[in-house]
């Protein structure tokens, strides 16, 4: 099976910094693999990287079986990012945000309603301004784009942050459904009692490199943590 | 290209009739700025008539600056900028979109100050056609390049210092073009005026065509 990430050697540029220093990694669809390190271990330009937001300059990296270094626009639109900041427009209301995002995508507006109740937006809310919402909300309303859009590479950056304990239940739920559905998932994290339990692979990150590629909890006994197709750290 | 240009327009306009800084900011602040040259000026109606041209497009040109600050603004944080590369849109579509939102802002702006010309310079035009063919030209001219300028200069943290040192004398053509078309269909010397057409048209579909061609390298380096 190709994979879904396959980053040889990657090195990536934020402004004129290196972010990342050569990553070897590797991840099968339908894998949910945790990114765990300090602050500034490179965890969020990894996923910026494999989203086609920060341009690899060199080794090899191809993401959905795109070259990031020849095209990353085909990448982007076939991804799903959920940064530090929700992608919300604070005068859109949570159901204005989420049609916006699906009719970009060129996708049918069935898939609005459906994404606002998987994530409990529901009445009120979904007509209250985005700028309006509490953090906790405004971050289910980024999910609700990202499940509406249903991508085949979710990029989850500290997803955690900010959600209550049933919403946490919730989004560990969706990153569930989206891998057995197919789609590859990196989540990035500093807490890894959060994240781990999730994961098929667990990837340690360390001044832009990854250091050690570590079996996760999800499925105990998973292909070859150095065998194409799955996570893997050369 | 287009559906996405009419997406990210409705998308725009939608946000500034909620936010409305166009109508409580921007327009205040351009009728201000007509008030105060007339005040400077002085009470002398011909002088007030003859400078009635420059003055509405002066204030048109600083319009831009702030709509064009505002429609870079509602994408300033990282998620929404991250989320609209991250959305499939084509970039001309973003760029064409973008232009269209900010051109119908500056469309409400010049009716108001249209009207303020006509009241407070009691101004009168001979030749209304002249007037209006060259305010559609400037406008997506102006449009045009505000838009992509303001890509330009929307990932620097002092893009609003910057903007109208980069706008204001690239659209000073505008600015002469507007003001003469202006004056010519305000005494009805339409030949003259037309003149002044083959300026404002070639402007704007320069601007459009550079930003359909350069909005998507912009963004990527913005």
């Amino acid at each position: 099976m190709a994979s879904a990430v396959h980053l040889r050697s990657a090195v990536a540029l934020a402004g004129r910094f290196p972010a990342l220093s050569g990553v070897d990694l590797s991840v099968a669809p339908g894998e949910v693999v945790a990114v765990l390190g300090p602050n500034g271990a490179g965890k969020t330009s990894l996923l910026r990287a494999c989203a086609g937001l920060l341009p690899v300059t060199s080794g090899e990296a191809v993401v959905l079986g795109c070259d990031l270094r020849a095209d990353r626009a085909a990448v982007r639109r076939r991804v799903g990012l959920l940064g530090h900041d929700a992608s919300l427009y604070d005068e859109l209301t949570a159901g204005e945000n989420v049609r916006f995002a699906v009719r970009a995508a060129g996708m049918p507006a069935t898939r609005v309603d459906a994404a606002l109740d998987r994530l409990g937006l529901v009445g009120r809310l979904r007509r209250t301004p985005a700028g309006r919402l509490s953090a906790g909300q405004r971050r289910r309303a980024a999910l609700a784009v990202l499940v509406a859009r249903s991508p085949e590479l979710w990029l989850l950056d500290e997803p955690h942050a900010g959600l209550d304990a049933s919403a946490r239940s919730l989004l560990d739920g969706l990153v569930m459904e989206a891998a057995e559905a197919g789609a590859a998932v990196l989540l990035s994290s500093h807490e890894p009692n959060l994240t781990v339990p999730l994961a098929d692979h667990v990837v340690s990150m360390a001044g832009g490199r990854v250091t050690e590629v570590a079996r996760g909890p999800r499925r105990p006994v998973l292909s070859s943590v150095t065998g194409e197709g799955s996570a893997s750290v050369a | 290209m287009w559906r996405d240009a009419v997406l990210v327009a409705g998308k725009d306009l939608r946000i500034e009739l909620r936010s409305r800084v166009a109508l409580w900011q921007v327009v205040p602040f351009a009728v201000l700025v007509l008030v105060l040259f007339g005040f400077a000026l002085g009470p002398g109606r011909a002088a007030l008539r003859t400078a009635a041209p420059g003055l509405y497009w002066l204030a048109v040109l600083f319009s831009t600056i702030l709509v064009t600050q505002r429609s870079f603004a509602i994408e300033s944080g990282e998620g929404t900028r991250d989320g609209l590369r991250l959305a499939g849109i084509d970039p001309a579509g973003v760029f064409l979109g973008k232009a269209a939102a900010v051109a119908a802002q500056l469309v409400a702006v010049q009716v108001v100050l249209g009207a303020g010309i006509v009241i407070l310079f009691d101004v009168r035009f001979d030749a209304v056609w002249l007037a209006l063919v060259a305010s559609v030209l400037a406008t997506l001219g102006l449009a045009a390049a505000g838009v992509l300028y303001g890509a330009l200069s929307s990932g620097l943290r002092v893009r609003e210092t910057l903007l109208p040192l980069l706008v204001l004398p690239i659209v000073a053509p505008v600015l002469i073009a507007g003001s003469r078309a202006w004056s010519a269909a305000i005494t009805g010397a339409v030949a003259s005026g037309a003149s002044w057409l083959k300026i404002l048209g070639p402007f704007a579909a320069v601007y459009v065509a550079m930003g359909v061609v350069l909005y998507g390298p912009l963004q990527e380096t913005a």
